[in-house]
């Protein structure tokens, strides 16, 4: 097997995971810290590319531009279902958390088919289906231009978590419940700032994911999969974790594809999450509950 | 039992076993797939219900069991009363697998619930390319007639299919009623409640766990080879999917998870209301494909946010109520 | 809830009554309840004039789920065929619709629900494991099934009574297919060496590797070797991987089983990897003529080739469904929906055909009607409809089917071809 092949395979995975990351970011925010099971991921990831697509087809916005405006809208929706919503099955058991996001799930991946129908939709911007060449490798163009946005997108958001006020209380929440209360953290707001940051992040991944792959309503589900994987891999708690979990995914799933029958190799991730659950629970940058 | 609680029950009994005269071939179908829905959910109850397990993967056990009897049915023409024990065994064998990994290695609540979906669609994926079992193609199993009642081959009029799993819906009730007054039940409970606390107690957890595992992916096996000789068809991609684990744990969550009649109840309900909806709709001349699924969803989440228990127990609960307030 | 089902209970007087009917809504004519009577009333039900009873089909279709957009573009076929088939046998058709949801248990409990309503007839599913639910219970209720699209040959291997298809199963469709290519590089001149395989790993796919697999060393019109087998997950979002490998064959040309959102991510990979192969010749899958493929790709989706069962461009009774297609969808081209909204109006009309001879509704008489259907006049392409044994129609024949400026095109056979076919394609280099 040819070096160049496997290096260009594996560059493609790379630009893939840090998309999943950012995706997973989301996800590992919410869980993390809210401690609730977010079934409809996938579902708010389509919604949100969804709004990227209409955003072309209407304004003949560019994805990439229309990241901002979806992420504020899908913080404040966020923000409105944890309110609303997720907030009072916070001390309910998993398998209702699971019920309430699963049931939602299922409104929004439906209301999305009633609206838009069943076809598979993306943005043909200009640049989709450009290619660099740099040598041996062959850079997919609209491939650099997500990864290098959700790069920075997630650098956001460690920047956020890291430095500013709320940043730190919502990682005081998640690490120490008990002693948030008693310092008097605003719980709840945090919580519901911490759903909106999640869903942010999940729309800014739709967002630059309608750049590689065409949205259908029926999509959702494996994402929210996919979003768990890596997730538990990464470690749950550590947002650098869950970026790096989305490298490893999107690398190991390249190459186990190049390697092995491609058809098989979903296997991998979730054969990575079977062993990562038994034998190192915590994930890779996580800490031990 | 008091003489009119006996004779409300007879009356149930005698309505069951009439239904297929009176009800019509539409209503059979449904009332087959109902009971069969309320014995798969039985069976994951008793994982989540009674020892506090929640497995979103648990179609794994039915597919292992449909499978299992429907390979033996298929290539060697062994009927299904052979074909149940091995396909039994085979679940039983995974689910040691799956729960003694699991249990050893200390993994609980979501982690757990997400390992048994790892498993499901590992399992589905590697199906897939399993051709001696049918491969993404699928594996028909061949359907000699539909007349008389064949029980050896279990071959025969959708009656039969619906005696049948009305036995089954009933004997995994009365199992697992059984088993909830039984020591075993006891111990489930507790661990349910508060493991750490069981464990001081001196309750061996890791043991009675791996039991509740077991007997259930045992109960869920025995629905899959139903499955198999009721459909006839097998596809990995439909038998392990997400969607049909959740298929089964919809019946028990919303009926009210750990009691003993909420799968009954629960899938009762929801099959009734999911072809409602679809009536309500064609009486309407509503069309979009979609609607069905949103008004149902919206359903869902009515029962779980105004129900935290369940419908069964909101039902006892106002039964008692209402008798109670007769009686003072 | 209870009431639904007490009002479900109280239509049934036997199990076995096929035909028993919801009281009121629907019917226009006193005449229909002597009509459902089995048997007692056959010289009866002869008398009337077809005119006045009306056929009532009901349609499974998967309108939502995993194949709503097939199951929609199937059911424009089912919704044009009653003002067609009104013209054309002076037959009067009733469309019950039903959505399977994708889903095998809905599928069934759907299929009895239309059975109890009255459906004289069925006709469904296009997915092969939800219409070997509704074969089942329609053998099982005596209601015949006429099978629109699926593929599975097993479905005709049950010694079922009642069910019929009109659709070629996966073997021959891969026969056909292969043989099209054939054809095809006989009467382009290209000689390719070697093909790199790709196919989608689900029923269809898999089903089609193993006829590939089986026919293709015993195919002499076809020279060329295949170097390299890859089958990739039909809901992968990613195909870098598998298109790299391909190109890194270097074979000559691309032979792929796919199905419509996996084409599109594969010709935009390919494109990305700047690989350019003689051609894309798919030996017998859904995906590279439809709309969204060509919408998606633009000029991308020039030139390849799908060889499927297709209509007669040049067939009377293509025009005749195209005017009416048209009239109901006006922002649509049949030529996006061929195969789907063909075969799915030729089962309607096979319906139709039977109740003109049989005189009748009652299911038995229909049955052995459609058991003895001839239609020479048909719309999809190959040997007039007529039902074997089995209840299978042989000699269904297939086009290949070539995007040509933006329209799929019918390049062959050349009897009723529209255009010459292009292979290689003009941006290959050697």
């Amino acid at each position: 097997m040819p070096a160049e092949l496997i290096l260009n395979v594996a560059l493609s995975g790379v630009l893939t995971g840090l998309v999943y990351g950012l995706m997973a970011l989301g996800l590992s925010v919410i869980f993390g810290v809210v401690r609730v099971v977010n079934f409809a991921h996938g579902e708010l990831m389509t919604l949100a590319m969804y709004g990227a697509v209409a955003a072309f087809q209407r304004f003949g916005l560019d994805p990439l531009l229309s990241v901002p405006a979806l992420a504020v809208g899908f913080f404040g929706l966020g923000y409105l279902l944890q309110v609303t919503l997720v907030q009072r099955f916070v001390t309910r058991p998993e398998h209702a958390q699971f019920l309430l996001l699963l049931s939602v799930a299922v409104i929004l991946a439906n209301a999305q088919l009633m609206l838009f129908g069943p076809d598979a939709r993306n943005a043909s911007v200009d640049y989709a289906l450009d290619s660099l060449e740099l040598g041996p490798l062959l850079l997919d163009l609209p491939r650099l231009y997500a990864g290098g946005v959700a790069l920075c997108a997630s650098l956001s958001m460690f920047a956020f978590f890291r430095f500013s006020r709320s940043g730190k209380a919502i990682r005081a929440c998640a690490d120490n419940y008990r002693g948030a209360q008693v310092v008097g953290l605003p719980i709840r707001r945090l919580y519901a700032l911490t759903f909106g940051l999640g869903c942010a992040c999940v729309a800014v991944a739709g967002g630059v994911l309608t750049l590689l792959v065409d949205v259908t309503p029926a999509l959702g589900p494996a994402y929210t999969l996919l979003g768990f994987v890596i997730v538990i891999v990464g470690g749950l708690g550590s947002m650098l974790g869950a970026l790096l979990g989305g490298l490893l995914v999107g690398v190991s799933e390249a190459l186990a594809g190049l390697f092995f029958t491609p058809s098989a190799k979903s296997m991998v991730s979730f054969g990575l999450l079977i062993l990562v659950l038994l034998l190192r629970p915590q994930g890779l940058l996580g800490r031990r509950a | 039992m008091s003489p009119k609680r006996a004779g409300a029950l007879a009356l149930a009994a005698l309505g069951l076993l009439v239904f297929p005269e009176l009800g019509g071939a539409y209503a059979v179908s449904l009332a087959t797939l109902i009971l069969y829905l309320a014995t798969a959910g039985q069976a994951w109850n008793l994982m989540m219900g009674f020892a506090g397990q929640l497995s979103l993967g648990h179609s794994l056990y039915v597919g292992i069991g449909a499978y299992s009897a429907g390979a033996l049915f298929f290539h060697f023409g062994i009927g299904p009363w052979l074909g149940v024990w091995v396909a039994v065994a085979c679940s039983m064998a995974v689910a040691l697998l799956i729960g003694g990994l699991a249990f050893r290695f200390g993994v609980s609540g979501v982690y757990f619930a997400l390992l048994t979906i790892a498993f499901a669609e590992f399992t589905r994926i590697a199906f897939d390319h399993i051709d001696w079992l049918g491969g993404p193609g699928g594996m028909f199993l061949e359907v000699a007639q539909r007349d008389r009642w064949d029980l050896a081959h279990f071959r025969g009029p959708p009656s039969m299919y619906y005696y049948a799993a009305l036995a089954l819906a009933l004997g995994t009730l009365w199992l697992c009623a059984r088993l909830s007054r039984s020591r075993a039940g006891y111990y489930w409970r507790a661990i349910r409640e508060d493991e750490p606390a069981a464990q001081a107690l001196g309750i061996d957890t890791f043991r009675w766990k791996l039991l509740a595992v077991l007997v259930s992916s045992a109960l869920s096996a025995i629905s899959g080879v139903f499955l198999a000789f009721y459909q006839n068809n097998l596809f990995p991609e439909q038998v392990f999917h997400v969607s049909r684990s959740i298929e089964i744990l919809l019946g028990p969550v919303i009926g009210g998870v750990g009691t003993l009649l909420g799968p009954i109840v629960g899938s009762l309900v929801l099959t009734l209301l999911s072809d409602g909806v679809s009536e309500l709709l064609a009486a309407l001349g509503w069309e979009l494909p979609g609607t069905k699924q949103v008004l149902y969803g919206l359903a869902l989440l009515g029962v779980v946010v105004f129900l935290p228990n369940g419908i069964w127990p909101a039902l006892h609960a106002a039964w008692q109520r209402h008798s109670g307030a007769r009686s003072a | 809830m209870l009431a639904k089902a007490g009002r479900a209970l109280a239509q049934q007087p036997g199990a076995q009554q096929p035909g028993a009917q919801q009281p009121g809504a629907q019917q226009p004519g006193a005449q229909q309840p002597a009509a459902q009577q089995p048997a007692a009333s056959g010289p009866a039900a002869a008398g009337q004039a077809s005119g006045k009873i009306r056929l009532k089909v009901g349609v499974l279709l998967p309108r939502s789920g995993l194949q709503g957009f097939v199951g929609q573009s199937c059911q424009k076929g089912a919704d044009l065929a009653p003002a067609v088939l009104r013209e054309l046998l002076g037959v009067d058709v009733e469309l019950m619709n039903a959505d399977t949801e994708s889903n095998v248990d809905t599928a069934r409990t759907r299929a009895e629900r239309l059975i109890q309503e009255g459906a004289h007839v069925l006709v469904g599913a296009f997915d092969s494991g939800q219409t070997a639910a509704i074969a089942q219970v329609a053998e099982q209720r005596g209601v015949p099934l006429i099978v629109n699209i699926a593929a599975a040959p097993q479905i005709t291997e049950q010694g079922y009574r009642f069910v019929f298809r009109n659709f070629q199963t996966a073997p021959e469709i891969v026969r056909n297919g292969l043989s099209l290519i054939g054809e095809l590089l006989q009467s382009s001149g290209a000689q390719p060496q070697t093909a790199v395989f790709m196919h989608v790993n689900d029923t269809f796919g898999q089903a089609m590797a193993g006829g590939i697999k089986g026919t293709l060393p015993t195919l002499t019109s076809l020279p060329f070797k295949l170097v390299d087998t890859i089958s990739y997950d039909p809901a992968a979002k990613d195909l870098t991987v598998e298109v790299a490998r391909a190109k890194a064959t270097k074979a000559d040309f691309l032979l792929l089983v796919c199905r419509l959102n996996d084409a599109i991510l594969l010709r935009r990979e390919m494109v990305k990897q700047r690989w350019q192969p003689m051609g894309v010749v798919s030996p017998g899958s859904p995906g590279m003529y439809e709309q969204q493929f060509i919408q998606a790709l633009g000029k991308h989706a020039e030139h390849c080739v799908s060889n499927v069962p297709w209509y007669n461009p040049k067939a009377e009774l293509t025009h005749r469904v195209e005017q009416a297609f048209l009239r109901q969808n006006p922002q649509d081209r049949l030529v996006f929906h061929g195969l789907n909204v063909g075969f799915t109006f030729e089962a309607v009309l096979i319906a139709a055909d039977a109740f003109q001879r049989a005189k009748s509704v009652e299911p038995r008489a229909l049955a052995e009607a459609i058991r003895q259907t001839n239609i020479a006049s048909k719309m999809m392409l190959g040997a007039p409809i007529k039902f074997n044994a089995k209840g299978q129609v042989e000699g269904i024949g297939s086009a290949c089917v070539q995007n040509l400026n933006q329209v799929p095109t019918v390049v062959l056979p050349a009897a009723v071809a529209q255009a010459k076919p292009v292979f290689p394609v003009p941006g290959y280099k050697a």
